[in-house]
């Protein structure tokens, strides 16, 4: 009954605040305090307002009288205006930061998805290998981890469904992700103003059922995709060619890691690559750290920032000279040289489904 | 309290005052006069006030429909530069500030000018000049970055991007300028009597908001420079190609860009204070609270510039410090909000014009309070940022609030400047068309940023189209309001009846002759009470006229 | 409104023996305010200037961090030896900078303006050998950003960007030297003419403020640019 209530109530100030449809829990989440950080705020506004009429009323000037009392304001009612919005306004943040903190870290087993905006256009790519251009697939139920970057100026990703937002800046990867629950089509909207079709760089999000979307990832993968779209993408970038593990491989090698990086387990000048994502490094300082995309994308832009201990800090940063494209590359590559994986897999989700963990 | 109040009706001939004394061109152009520097700038500020509108109106006739409607995309690109560059740095800024604080600031505290005169007018000049570089590279081709110059896009663009850089640069000194010299005059200059807590509340907001300018408005300096280096030499500080960070200008802009959305919103809560006690004829209901929490909302201004870039790969620790500290502005706001309000209680209320137009005040500094409170809660601004509810939230707080303060602030001390009383039926008519405007307009804009309509957007999808038509038509209400304002005034500059001080107020500017003499004080002025004091001088009533 | 001063407000003070009262201007109530005035308003306009660099120190210490290796290898291409005698330069001439103020208040009017014309020259010699490390700077190739071609830091990232602040840093503060020297003279010239006296040398202490400003932010960038290593 109350659960009704609520519902209904629910939708009542979701159609009155005018918003998107809800595609993720969190979305979910976000509106219920939305909804609560709305009311409050027009029930205090307008009782203030209120206040304010009611002594407009009650003191208009009847005689023409220069003659007030003089009234201070009482120390109780002062601290009172501090306390009062204060607990309430701190409450809210709670929340909200609590939520914050939700939507931009991605759970463990989310899989990745690496974003590029580009003067106006979304550029998709997975690890398997296939790319998207303006239309992003995903399986529903499932968390996706978005690792966003851009090729020339700010772009910000923003699909509005599952109330998620991150900027694309170029030289660097944000990340964002979300666990869509309605499978159907959702608009992608790029927030960052970028120039001249700033407004026309579009892009879907289109949630598939999961088993549909396996189907699909494992057809995209060999190269059906690119039949498919063939007529809907007019300005395909380069080398999509090979997959990113390929890339990477090939990356590596011309940019040198393997001067100082062995992939065979062997200690070097550097930590040997094998094996290496998804375990634990302990830092310099003593901090214990789990390899992961972030720290990787740091230890190759910014390499003293966390030195592993036992090693000397002889690598330079490629903060600028790797493009944005090309680490993630690399990084595939590494994440692929896991011998509890068998390396990689070029064909197939690299992910690990949902549950199985 | 020892008035100097002028004879004024000694014998047929009247004497001279500011306006009169001094005729020519010259006697204007190379014033050292305060009143006269704030005069000119007002007249400055109007007439960038009214270009800025006709852009806004211009973006509001392009958005009607959701494909092209009068302009390419680039037109608009340039337009909503434009719109947002002339609002920001030659309206909102220097309009209280450097017109109504030039002339009221040293009238409130009995001195007889500013500290540095020549500084002064050089502050307006400076400004001219910088107005003049801003405009010239509009006409010279405009640039099409938005305000916010944000790299890389603001370095690599095509458009004519340094000589409105190099504006707003010129811009930025005239304003540290008139805030240097306002804390001068404020430290040195008050008449003997004049305690800090005799202070005008007026006067408090300016100090706050020089503080502001001082510090702030250099670093700005830089960042522009810096931006005019990196598009002429590429010298790489924000280009990632080049190892630069472009997130890097984000937090050079945004500390100065936030602190100086409170040189905005700052004055016009001064304008508040002083138009409520002198039309509600009662003294400030917690002075303290006022004062003291204008330079709280100065100083937590300085450590919440964060709250601009919270989906810009910035640590979520950072951003968690920046939102809390944001929430803290709204405390300090809520705060001066009550106090008003107390104010108000047990008042004398002279509803007029000014009255009515701080009543919009009000109105949408709690609503427009209210929405950044709302943004500040992190997980909900992840949805809002760079949407059209942060264009509503802003130009509820920001430029409605300051709008209506300035207009207030005009009405108010219109005769104080002039002499002349104002058509007070025009005066509401428009004050209530004007508050209908803003409301029509952002209000739609507030729905538009829900369903996420992403601001700087020329085209959009279908659905967003009945909302921006609103909008639209609030827009063109707005404009009929400004219209009839901009009509009686100018018709009450030449035509008013003359009069002296028709609100009976006790605010210390109105201790003098309307206008005031060029000396300001014929006998320097000691202050025995505090502003607006308003519990037993009957006598206050005979200088009642109209 | 004129810019003289009112004779009335003039005529309204005892005129003791030097004139200082000539320089009262109308809207303050005695000379003691208006040195307070101008020192108040001097120490704001410093303030300006220091939040002015603080943007490019910013900068500085957030691209040393990303490139730690690349602005000290760059870095060791400046020379500490020039850098150290612009250092010395700047020091002596605050200390003759002070020496003039002092020579004013001695009433030493001769004495105050060699002083001061020893303060421009060295703040002239100053600029004559920052430009002699720039023209040693540019013809090894050390130019900011996208032109800076040096071929025993090729590998090092973060070389370029130092050079860009490099630059910027030292530019601006080349061009304060500048400032100041041209403000200095003026000074000079109206010391020359008597005007001040100790009880009306406002100018002359802000002028002296001004050109202490510029030897405090030298003294910062000295070893933050010259002796990173």
């Amino acid at each position: 009954m109350t659960n009704n209530l609520i519902n209904i109530f629910g939708r009542i100030a979701h159609w009155i605040l005018n918003l998107p449809p809800q595609a993720t829990e969190l979305a979910k989440e976000v509106d219920h305090l939305h909804y609560i950080v709305a009311g409050t705020t027009m029930v205090a506004a307008f009782g203030v307002l209120g206040f304010m009429v009611a002594f407009l009323v009650r003191f208009r000037r009847s005689k023409v009288g220069n003659v007030t009392r003089r009234v201070e304001v009482p120390l109780p009612l002062e601290i009172a205006f501090v306390t009062i919005p204060l607990v309430i306004f701190l409450s809210w943040f709670q929340i909200g930061f609590k939520q914050y903190v939700r939507l931009t870290t991605p759970p463990k087993d989310a899989m990745d998805v690496y974003v590029m905006g580009k003067k106006w256009m979304w550029k998709f790519a997975y690890p398997e290998g296939p790319n998207g251009l303006n239309v992003l697939r995903v399986p529903a139920n499932r968390p996706v981890r978005l690792l966003i970057t851009s090729r020339d100026v700010l772009h910000a990703f923003f699909v509005p469904a599952f109330r998620v937002k991150m900027d694309a800046v170029p030289g660097r990867y944000s990340q964002t992700w979300f666990t869509a629950t309605v499978p159907g089509t959702y608009p992608v909207y790029c927030a960052e103003y970028c120039g001249t079709a700033h407004s026309m760089m579009l892009a879907e999000v289109i949630v598939m059922e999961p088993e549909a979307y396996d189907k699909w990832i494992v057809e995209a993968s060999r190269g059906r995709l690119k039949e498919a779209n063939a007529g809907v993408e007019p300005n395909r970038l380069e080398d999509l060619q090979s997959d990113m593990v390929t890339q990477g491989r090939r990356i590596a090698a011309e940019q040198g890691c393997f001067k100082c990086h062995t992939v065979t387990g062997e200690t070097h000048i550097g930590p040997t690559w094998l094996n290496m994502y998804h375990s634990t490094h302990k830092m310099q300082t003593g901090e214990e750290i789990l390899v992961d995309e972030a720290y990787m994308t740091e230890s190759m832009m910014d390499p003293n920032a966390r030195q592993v201990a036992g090693y000397k800090l002889v690598m330079p940063s490629y903060f600028g000279r790797l493009h944005a494209t090309e680490t993630a590359a690399i990084i595939e590559y590494i994440k692929s040289l896991r011998t509890s994986m068998e390396g990689s897999k070029p064909e197939g989700p690299a992910y690990e489904p949902v549950g199985t963990k | 309290m020892s008035q100097s109040v002028p004879s004024n009706e000694v014998e047929g001939k009247k004497p001279l005052n500011y306006l009169t004394d001094g005729t020519t061109a010259m006697s204007w152009l190379n014033t050292r006069d305060h009143k006269r520097v704030g005069v000119m700038f007002l007249a400055a500020v109007t007439f960038f006030f009214l270009i800025g509108g006709v852009f806004a109106l211009l973006i509001r006739i392009e958005l009607l429909t959701p494909g092209p409607t009068i302009m390419s995309p680039n037109a608009y690109n340039k337009l909503f530069t434009l719109h947002g560059i002339v609002m920001i740095f030659l309206f909102m800024i220097p309009a209280i500030p450097s017109g109504l604080g030039n002339f009221l600031l040293p009238l409130m505290i009995g001195a007889k000018d500013v500290a540095f005169p020549r500084l002064n007018l050089a502050s307006f000049y400076v400004y001219l000049i910088g107005a003049v570089m801003a405009i010239g590279g509009m006409v010279a081709g405009g640039l099409d970055t938005g305000w916010t110059f944000y790299a890389p896009y603001s370095t690599t663009t095509t458009t004519t991007v340094i000589p409105v850089l190099l504006g707003a640069f010129v811009i930025g000194f005239s304003s540290i300028m008139t805030g240097l010299n306002f804390i001068v005059t404020i430290h040195t200059m008050r008449s003997p009597g004049m305690t800090w807590g005799r202070v005008p509340l007026f006067v408090w907001s300016m100090y706050a908001t020089s503080v502001i300018q001082i510090l702030a408005t250099p670093v700005l300096g830089v960042t522009l420079l810096l931006i005019a280096l990196e598009r002429a030499f590429q010298m790489g500080i924000f280009d990632a190609a080049q190892g630069g960070d472009p997130v890097l200008l984000q937090h050079l802009f945004w500390f100065y860009s936030h602190p100086a959305v409170y040189i905005m919103v700052l004055p016009s809560m001064g304008v508040a204070s002083e138009v409520i006690c002198g039309l509600s004829k009662k003294n400030a209901f917690g002075y303290k609270a006022i004062a003291y929490s204008s330079l709280g909302i100065a100083f937590v201004g300085f450590f919440v510039w964060g709250h601009h870039m919270f989906t810009s790969t910035q640590s979520t620790f950072a951003g968690g410090i920046f939102g809390v500290l944001s929430m803290l502005v709204g405390i300090f706001t809520a705060i001066k909000v009550f106090s008003w309000i107390g104010t108000i209680y047990g008042g004398s209320i002279q509803f007029s014009t000014p009255y009515f137009y701080i009543v919009g005040f009000l109105y949408f500094v709690i609503f427009g309070g209210m929405t950044g409170i709302a943004l500040a809660t992190m997980s909900l601004d992840l949805h809002w940022h760079d949407t059209y509810f942060v264009v509503a939230h802003f130009h509820f707080v920001m430029v409605s609030a300051t709008v209506m303060a300035f207009l207030a602030g005009v009405h108010y001390w219109f005769p104080k400047i002039f002499g002349k009383a104002i058509h007070e039926g025009w005066g509401m008519l428009a004050a209530g068309l004007i508050i209908l405007g803003f409301n029509a307009t952002f209000i739609p804009q507030f729905l538009l940023g829900n369903a996420g309509m992403p601001r700087r957007y020329y085209s959009y999808p279908a659905e967003f189209q009945m909302l921006n038509v609103a909008s639209t038509a609030g827009a063109s209400l707005l404009a009929f309001g400004l219209i009839i304002v901009a009509a009686y005034l100018g018709y009450a500059l030449v035509h008013g009846e003359a009069v002296d001080n028709p609100w009976g107020s006790r605010g210390f500017e109105w201790m003098t002759a309307s206008p005031p003499i060029k000396a300001n004080f014929e006998v320097t002025p000691v202050y025995t009470t505090e502003p607006h004091h308003y519990v037993d001088e009957p006598d206050q009533e005979k200088r009642h006229v109209g | 409104m004129s810019a003289e001063p009112a004779t009335s407000a003039r005529a309204q003070h005892d005129h003791e023996d030097d004139g200082a009262d000539a320089h009262l201007q109308h809207h303050f109530q005695d000379l003691n305010v208006q040195a307070d005035a101008a020192r108040l308003g001097m120490w704001l306009f410093l303030s300006t200037e220091i939040l002015l660099f603080g943007g490019l120190f910013i900068a500085y210490s957030l691209y040393r961090q990303v490139y730690p290796e690349g602005f000290h290898a760059a870095s060791e291409l400046l020379s500490p030896e020039l850098g150290l005698l612009d250092t010395a330069i700047l020091i002596t001439s605050s200390m003759t900078m002070v020496m003039a103020i002092f020579m004013t208040q001695k009433r030493k009017k001769n004495a105050a303006v060699i002083l001061l014309l020893i303060t421009i020259g060295l703040g002239l010699s100053f600029v004559c050998v920052h430009s002699y490390e720039y023209w040693r700077d540019i013809t090894e190739g050390a130019l900011p950003g996208k032109f800076f071609h040096v071929e025993e830091l090729a590998g090092k990232h973060g070389a370029a960007m130092f050079f860009t602040l490099y630059f910027c840093m030292t530019g601006l503060h080349t061009i304060h030297v500048l400032i100041g020297a041209g403000i200095l003279t003026v000074l000079t010239y109206f010391t020359w003419k008597g005007d001040y006296t100790p009880r009306y040398m406002s100018p002359l202490e802000n002028g002296g403020l001004y050109w202490h400003l510029i030897d405090l932010i030298w003294i910062f960038l000295y070893p933050l640019l010259y002796l990173i290593a």
